[in-house]
């Protein structure tokens, strides 16, 4: 298990998550810097992402596309608030299209990586959502992530048997 | 989260919660009942196709619809829409998938025996 904790805060409907890699910060900080490396742990397995713009600057924009077994498309963005690489990264993300004003940021998100000196790297996750306008479009697009996770786990577990490409 | 006999509710949910218009449906329907024509308002369609989707959501079990008078009102699901606990448990669940497989593509892209993929790096100059 590389998660070592998860800390919701429900009245501050925030979680804290912790995850200790055998990795330099640098290694790990490649995972969200590179469009091809993002996309392959963003999206689930059976709901693969292909990452679009990437820009990780402040004010920048990441925009990606997941698409489903049957074809089905769903978009998603992140609009880039704070970077410092490779130990800190901070952006909301929702879902839609990025230049829609209806699409409201459904979650803030903060990444901090810190080198632990034994050759591990701890990366310590804060998200939480992103305003009470937000919310409802979380119920019914988190739902729909939370969802495409659940399914999702079938094809992890197949994928565990063969290695990828 | 269920398990494989759930798969035909998330396809109902899937196909409800990907199209623009449901989802919009969907966030005007969560402040309270709207009646479908008063909904239909906000859509440059008929109201027959608000109702198809309206339809869909109810299916899905996003929405319910009830009677008043010659009205059909949309009712949200409280379950699906307001329950904040299901969305810290969605978004928590959503995590730890992501960070897990983080892992495996970074233990993958670190790995000494087996380098990462052999193109190169974008964020490195070639000498």
């Amino acid at each position: 298990m590389t998660v070592t904790s998860v800390v919701p805060d429900r009245d501050a409907q925030t979680l804290v998550l912790t995850a200790d890699y055998a990795a330099e910060p640098a290694a790990v900080w490649r995972l969200w810097s590179d469009p091809r490396l993002l996309e392959r742990w963003w999206g689930p397995p059976a709901y693969p992402a292909a990452v679009d713009r990437h820009d990780l600057t402040p004010g920048g924009v990441v925009t990606y596309v997941m698409t489903g077994p049957d074809g089905q498309r769903f978009a998603g963005w992140w609009r880039v608030t704070a970077v410092d690489a490779p130990t800190s990264l901070a952006f909301d993300d929702g879902f839609g299209d990025v230049d829609a004003p209806a699409d409201l940021p459904v979650t803030r998100t903060q990444v901090s990586i810190a080198d632990r000196g034994d050759g591990t790297t701890r990366m310590v996750l804060t998200s939480r959502f992103a305003s009470p306008e937000a919310f409802d479009q979380l119920i019914a697009m988190g739902m729909q992530e939370g969802l495409t996770e659940a399914v999702g786990q079938t094809d992890a577990l197949l994928a565990q048997a063969g290695s990828p490409a | 989260m269920g398990h494989g006999g759930d798969e035909e509710r998330y396809d109902r949910l899937f196909a409800a919660l990907g199209d623009a218009t449901r989802r919009d449906l969907l966030r005007r329907a969560a402040g309270g009942e709207h009646s479908v024509s008063a909904l239909a308002r906000h859509y440059a369609m008929s109201l027959t196709a608000v109702q198809k989707h309206v339809a869909v959501l109810e299916r899905a079990g996003l929405v319910t619809r009830r009677r008043a008078g010659r009205e059909s009102l949309v009712v949200p699901d409280p379950s699906a829409l307001h329950d904040a606990r299901r969305a810290l448990d969605l978004l928590e669940e959503l995590w730890r998938g992501r960070l897990d497989r983080f892992g495996e593509v970074l233990a993958e892209t670190t790995a000494p025996d087996r380098p990462a993929p052999d193109r190169p790096d974008p964020d490195q100059e070639q000498p």
